[in-house]
């Protein structure tokens, strides 16, 4: 599908063709019943302008502005309260009209949907065609949905279908004048840069999709990296940041910059996995005696969309879609796929599936059979829900698993956002976690491997390691060894012969011009390793040395020098 | 751990005694004076055993991680950034979003305004600053005073455990100090009262010290047991 998850796309140089259907402006256009009729109006969330209308968008006011500046911009607009619920119910006709031409119908969000072109574009002649069928078709849906909307906001389609009223729709006479908003259709390489081409209302040829992306600001590519970061480094467009060279974009950013990376290129954010038979992982809810209501389908989608979250925690796997079933006693299902950004938290899930079932509610997809037609309720006892089901698709290894291989450690959202964000300021190797690591020092014992890459261990790490210190261990160990002076009570430098025997007792150390008076020490212990590889070989002693001011040091000598490995703070 | 409303960071019980509020509170800065790197560590080890919370250091590559582990640090759940260079308190803040507690030692002198910046960060978020040196605003200050390591004779024996007097002294509910005497670490590694009416006020001459020496050489494994003992002597 549209990331390549599937098998049959994998072989395929380019990116699957993704057809995008938007609706601009939809959370307005779903909440106002009879059309905004040149009128600015805004819906809001959280103090902040979420859209807004043509008219309101010609007087200054945008996306993501303050409500006081746009009211400011625009004194007449009006506001409205964000409703999802209404945005679901309405965008359900034009989902259905685009499920005419394939089943596989992916919601992005409400006023947004994707389908693959392949199949459909060859069966309806070409994409040319099917795009502009799908374009006639959701026009259609949306001019009935209208239609009827609006002269009874949330009682669609008295029994009939939406596209089915459609001739009535268009030119009805009476009553408020109903505009539809309009929808538009693009086709490109990618769902990424289908989205932007359904903005743009164009159908981008396959393989020029990186050329049709180039201007567009970098902002465009989301959050994966700091847009504002890209402009300071000169590269204000997608085209500039996509002409870097992949390794440098990897060490710099890491796997997400990777991801944006390749979006800009026109290829798919991440490689696609090929998994042949994925283990099941569907959660389901059922209902015996069937559920009659919707109400309590939504009340369970909660704990529901948990178990999901848990069961692809436990196989280290993230899902692009979830379809969202629904099985009735009569035996009809209804499903819908809904794809999402990023990591689907187990709240947005349930959210998404309360806005589906009531969608669904509301146009009257679960009215019994013999009910729209004959306008009988006999079957009201036949049409529970018998099952909820949630069933992940486009199934890929979890970003952060590598983590699970010391111990189950899950890696929070916050803390993976936090991660990319320092790395886009120190690099890539900036921000670090730890793995253990087999070996004598104190050092040695632990390593820090940049976060997102794997780590191979060199040496075992429950090997044992012989002349390995105890228990005890330094609070600080220097990154490079301090050269240090060891000095007897005479103040001649001590020395260590083949045989571990010190030359006379440490009684001062000098430490960066520093002198320390040695109050107890011991040693030496030797540490040969790698005495097998002349190369790797090396021949140290250790010495621990407590000092008169309370502190203690951990002395390595190598051919004659001294160096300060740690300190016991 | 101690203290377990949500308004405090535990700490291990030993150090929760000196603390004036018996843990860390959070979405404060804590000064650790003298950058002690064992008082550090033992400060930062409450965090993941009660909350399975994230640590972070930042500007600390020095850090000894056998140590971390041996005071009770989660290691999987540490993130280090060992070279913030100026961007310090530009990481300290991301960070603070995200983990229960953050290690800093800055890159050179804090001017109070950054310091002031980063808390109302610190605030929103409810993560605790540890901050090895001085720290304009810190609500608490903690530092090693008198510290000594048992274990070593000479030319023999092994370093087994280091008794200091930590000495806390913060702001409002605690401008008067509190000290108390610790193994930091003991024999385990771990941070440990010490125990009976021993310590570093008691006779502190040459002589203790050698016999101190003596001990480390008779018994070996285990020599803390021993030390304490004669310490009260």
């Amino acid at each position: 599908m549209a990331d390549g998850a599937k098998t049959g796309t994998v072989g395929t140089p380019g990116t699957p063709r993704v057809l995008v259907v938007w609706c601009p402006d939809w959370p307005v256009a779903a909440v106002e019943g009879a059309g905004t009729d040149g009128r600015p109006v805004a819906v809001t969330v959280g103090g902040r302008i979420l859209a807004c209308s043509e008219v309101a968008r010609a007087a200054g006011v945008r996306q993501g502005q303050r409500l006081k500046l746009a009211q400011r911009l625009c004194p007449a607009l009006e506001l409205r309260d964000r409703d999802p619920e209404a945005e679901t119910r309405r965008f359900e006709p034009v989902a259905a009209a685009v499920e005419a031409f394939t089943p596989r119908v992916e919601v992005l969000r409400p006023g947004l949907c994707a389908i693959p072109v392949k199949g459909p574009g060859r069966y309806f002649g070409g994409e040319e065609a099917l795009a502009s069928k799908v374009r006639t078709a959701v026009a259609a849906a949306l001019a009935g949905e209208w239609a009827t909307g609006s002269a009874h906001p949330g009682h669609p389609a008295d029994g009939a279908h939406p596209a089915d009223a459609d001739p009535a729709g268009l030119d009805h006479p009476s009553g408020p004048r109903a505009e539809a908003p309009h929808a538009q259709v693009g086709v490109a390489d990618g769902l990424f840069a289908a989205v932007l081409a359904a903005r743009a209302g164009v159908l981008v040829p396959a393989g020029r999709t990186a050329e049709f992306l180039a201007p567009y600001p970098v902002a465009a590519l989301g959050d994966e990296v700091s847009a504002e970061l890209l402009d300071r480094l000169g590269l204000p467009t997608v085209g500039a940041f996509a002409a870097l060279p992949a390794e440098a974009v990897a060490d710099r950013f890491g796997p997400a910059g990777t991801a944006a990376h390749r979006l800009a290129r026109g290829l798919q954010p991440r490689p696609p996995v090929p998994r042949e038979e994925g283990p099941d992982l569907s959660v389901e809810q059922r209902f015996d005696p069937p559920e009659p209501l919707a109400e309590p389908l939504v009340f369970v989608a909660r704990p529901l969309a948990e178990r999901l979250h848990e069961r692809l925690a436990g196989a280290g796997l993230t899902c692009g879609r979830v379809a969202v079933e629904v099985v009735c006693a009569d035996g009809r299902t209804a499903s819908r796929l809904w794809r999402h950004e990023g990591r689907l938290s187990a709240t947005a899930l349930a959210e998404r599936v309360r806005w589906q079932l009531q969608a669904w509610q509301s146009t009257g997809a679960f009215d019994a059979p013999g009910e729209g037609r004959d306008g009988a309720p006999e079957g009201a006892h036949d049409a529970g829900f018998t099952a909820l089901r949630l069933v992940p698709d486009g199934l890929a290894p979890d970003q952060g698993w590598q983590l699970a291989l010391w111990g189950q450690a899950v890696v929070d959202d916050r803390v993976e956002r936090a991660v990319a964000r320092v790395q886009a300021v120190l690099g890539h190797a900036g921000l670090r976690r730890i793995e253990p690591a087999g070996g004598r020092g104190p050092g040695e014992q632990a390593v820090r491997v940049p976060w997102g890459e794997p780590h191979e261990p060199g040496a075992p790490v429950d090997a044992p390691w012989p002349g390995r210190l105890r228990d005890v261990w330094p609070a600080v160990v220097y990154r490079a060894p301090v050269p240090v002076a060891v000095v007897d009570a005479d103040g001649r430098p001590v020395t260590v012969d083949g045989r571990a025997g010190v030359s006379a007792r440490p009684s001062t150390v000098v430490v960066r011009g520093r002198e320390l008076l040695v109050d107890g020490w011991t040693g030496p212990w030797p540490a040969v390793e790698y005495w097998w590889d002349q190369s790797l070989a090396r021949r140290r002693a250790r010495f621990q040395v407590a000092s008169a001011d309370g502190r203690a040091l951990l002395l390595t000598v190598e051919g004659g020098e001294w160096f300060m490995e740690a300190g016991y703070d | 751990m101690a203290a377990g409303d949500r308004g405090l960071l535990p700490v291990p019980p030993a150090l929760g005694a000196v603390l004036p509020e018996g843990g860390l509170r959070r979405g404060t800065a804590v000064s650790v004076g003298g950058g002690d790197a064992g008082l550090l560590l033992a400060l930062a080890a409450g965090v993941g055993e009660a909350e399975g919370g994230w640590v972070a250091a930042v500007g600390l590559p020095d850090l000894g991680l056998a140590a971390a582990a041996g005071y009770g640090l989660d290691l999987r759940r540490l993130l280090v950034a060992d070279d913030p260079g100026p961007h310090w308190a530009e990481v300290v803040s991301v960070l603070a979003g995200a983990v229960e507690l953050v290690m800093l030692r800055p890159d050179g002198p804090v001017a109070p305004s950054a310091a002031a910046r980063l808390a109302a960060v610190l605030r929103r978020s409810g993560c605790v600053l540890l901050v090895a040196g001085p720290w304009p605003g810190a609500v608490l200050r903690v530092g090693v005073r008198s510290g000594r390591w048992f274990g070593l004779g000479d030319g023999h024996g092994q370093l087994t455990g280091r008794q200091v007097e930590v000495v806390a002294e913060g702001r409002g509910s605690a401008v008067r100090g509190r000290a108390a005497r610790l193994w930091l670490p003991d024999e385990r590694g771990e941070v440990r009262a010490v125990t009976g009416t021993s310590g570093l006020d008691g006779p502190d001459g040459p002589d203790e010290m050698h016999e101190v020496h003596g001990m480390g050489e008779a018994v070996t494994p285990g020599a803390g047991v021993g030390l304490e003992r004669m310490a009260v002597v």
